[in-house]
């Protein structure tokens, strides 16, 4: 049995009288690929900002890799490996896709107190930036302005930074949303391949993308989480199919 | 998935942009021969005018690597100017007369000042950050009226320029006037070299995207306080040079409408370009010098000038110059 990389101990969040997170408890054990599905407003995005540091728990533990998390900012998390990519696309604009890239890498290589040096001509870190680039089929794009790229490429840029931090956890935040059947089908290529790289926590809507590629799935509804398990069990679980796939059709 | 053994694409990037060159190159150059310019009148006043021209190009230099390049609208840059200018004073009038001590004091000063109060202010973000570097820059203000063994609110004048290794270089005009010069290209050089290093980047990102930057690791605090404490240092020297230009200080150095001249000088020049700063502010002195020669109204043609340059000409002077803009 793998050890478990990410512990969430009865998370719960509130806004008034909303309880968007409830108690929610799971594990994520190392290498895996875990999808955490369930209808919309069910509160996943807003578990993934507790997870990211983005927005504060009110009560429960975040334990990541051995080491508590709950009240670390967003970057401080971004540096133990804990890394997510954004369901709105959230890249730098008026930098190009390479720059993007290269700013990720020189995040994890902890050397920005340089105040000399072209950092547009640091090859150690452009090499490192191009082979995320490429891996997401972006070599081609490198030079260009990230704000001009189609919406496609956003989102493999997205996906380029993530990687180029060597994530140890990935928060993917719908990667899918907004794809065209022949752009998912390669989006779902590109995260088999990542999946060997790192633990990859996927939101996703996307029911097909979620069963060819997690190897657990949980299900949040109403801010609980109603069911843990493989994709056969939670498949087959009552209380799933009555609360989400049986709306879903 | 793409097969690395087929050769990366080459990483290498464009021969440096010439044209990009040719703006700082013919600024310099300008600022070089601008001394000859016999026709402009007498050379005591030519001298003394783009001195000027030159002090504030180092001021405007060092506010927009803040506000250009981090983001961060500084409406409080004057103090700094200011503290450079009455650390000079001060040492003065105390007998050192040394101009490295006074350099060194001013550039200690208004960096000290600017890590404190960058401290506070870098904790709030926009109108916020502007009125809280605004308060911080009418307390130095006030103070500076304050200091009544200094001249209070007449200010100080100073007996004599500072010496060089005991030799009073700096009294000859044209030696004070490409002294300046000197500064100013490496402020420009220094700048340069930050803009486009790690450290610069890490500021450029932070302006352009917080979360994204959060999301990759960096807390752009620690990036912008330096980036704010070099800022700040800028504009100190501009204040030394300007003090000892003038061999006089005075409480009108630090004034809010001293801030507003600064930004002015950068927005019109053109943000985040640093040629633009420089570009900015000999542009405005200039302006202020012939305008109020016709009229002490001369805000009244300026403004709508401005005007005109922020909503028809985005990067400023120097976009309408290379037709380029900048971030």
């Amino acid at each position: 049995m793998a050890e478990t990389l990410l512990t969430l101990d009865r998370v719960t969040k509130s806004f008034g009288a909303l309880r968007v997170t409830d108690t929610v408890s799971l594990d994520i054990t190392q290498g895996e690929l875990h999808a955490l599905i369930g209808p919309n407003g069910a509160g996943k995005t807003s578990l993934i900002h507790q997870l990211s540091g983005s927005l504060a728990s009110d009560s429960g533990r975040i334990v990541f890799d051995g080491e508590e998390v709950t009240g670390l900012p967003m970057h401080a998390r971004a540096r133990r490996g804990l890394v997510r990519s954004f369901q709105i696309t959230s890249i730098l604009p008026r930098f190009t896709a390479l720059e993007n890239v290269a700013l990720a890498v020189q995040s994890r290589s902890g050397s920005s107190l340089r105040f000399f040096g072209d950092a547009a001509r640091d090859s150690r870190l452009n090499q490192e930036a191009m082979e995320a680039l490429a891996l997401l089929g972006l070599a081609e794009r490198a030079q260009t302005l990230a704000g001009t790229l189609s919406h496609g490429e956003k989102r493999g840029l997205e996906l380029a930074i993530a990687l180029a931090l060597k994530p140890k956890l990935l928060l993917l935040d719908e990667p899918m949303a907004g794809a065209g059947a022949s752009e998912s089908e390669a989006l779902v290529a590109i995260l088999r391949a990542l999946k060997a790289r790192c633990t990859i926590l996927l939101v996703e809507h996307d029911m097909q993308a979620v069963f060819a590629l997690a190897d657990r799935i949980s299900v949040l509804v109403n801010g609980s989480m109603i069911a843990t398990g493989k994709p056969d069990a939670v498949r087959a679980d009552a209380q799933v199919r009555a609360a989400y796939l049986g709306e879903a059709g | 998935m793409q097969d690395f053994a087929t050769p990366m694409p080459t990483t290498q990037l464009a021969p440096p942009d010439r044209a990009r060159l040719i703006v700082p190159v013919l600024l310099f150059v300008a600022l070089a021969l601008a001394p000859l310019l016999g026709f402009l009148g007498a050379e005591r006043y030519v001298l003394a005018l783009f001195t000027r021209c030159i002090i504030f190009a180092i001021a405007a230099l060092g506010l927009d690597l803040a506000l250009g390049c981090g983001g961060l609208v500084s409406f409080g840059h004057a103090a700094f100017i200011g503290i450079g200018a009455y650390a000079a004073g001060i040492l003065t009038a105390s007998g050192i007369d040394d101009g490295f001590i006074g350099l060194f004091a001013a550039l200690a000063a208004s960096g000290l000042f600017a890590l404190a109060t960058g401290a506070v202010s870098l904790k709030t973000r926009g109108v916020h950050f502007i009125m809280i570097t605004l308060a911080f820059g009418q307390m130095a203000y006030f103070v500076a009226n304050s200091l009544k063994a200094y001249g209070g609110d007449d200010g100080l004048t100073l007996a004599n320029r500072a010496t060089l290794l005991g030799r009073d270089l700096l009294a000859d005009n044209r030696v004070f006037y490409y002294l300046s010069l000197a500064m100013l290209l490496a402020v420009y050089l220094f700048a340069r070299a930050v803009v486009r290093s790690r450290f610069g980047r890490v500021l450029r990102g932070a302006k352009d995207n917080e979360t994204r930057m959060a999301a990759i690791g960096f807390n752009p605090y620690p990036f912008r306080l330096t980036a704010y404490a070099i800022s700040g240092m800028m504009a100190g020297l501009a204040g030394f040079l300007l003090a000892e230009q003038s061999e006089f200080v005075s409480p009108a150095f630090m004034t809010w409408q001293r801030s507003g001249d600064l930004i002015i000088m950068v927005m019109l020049g053109g943000m985040a370009s640093l040629d633009g700063a420089i570009l900015g502010a000999v542009f405005v002195v200039l302006a202020e010098e012939v305008l109020s020669g016709f009229t002490e109204h001369w805000r009244v043609i300026f403004g709508p000038f401005l005007i005109l340059v922020v909503l028809f000409a985005r990067g400023g002077l120097l976009g309408m110059l290379t037709g380029r803009r900048h971030g």
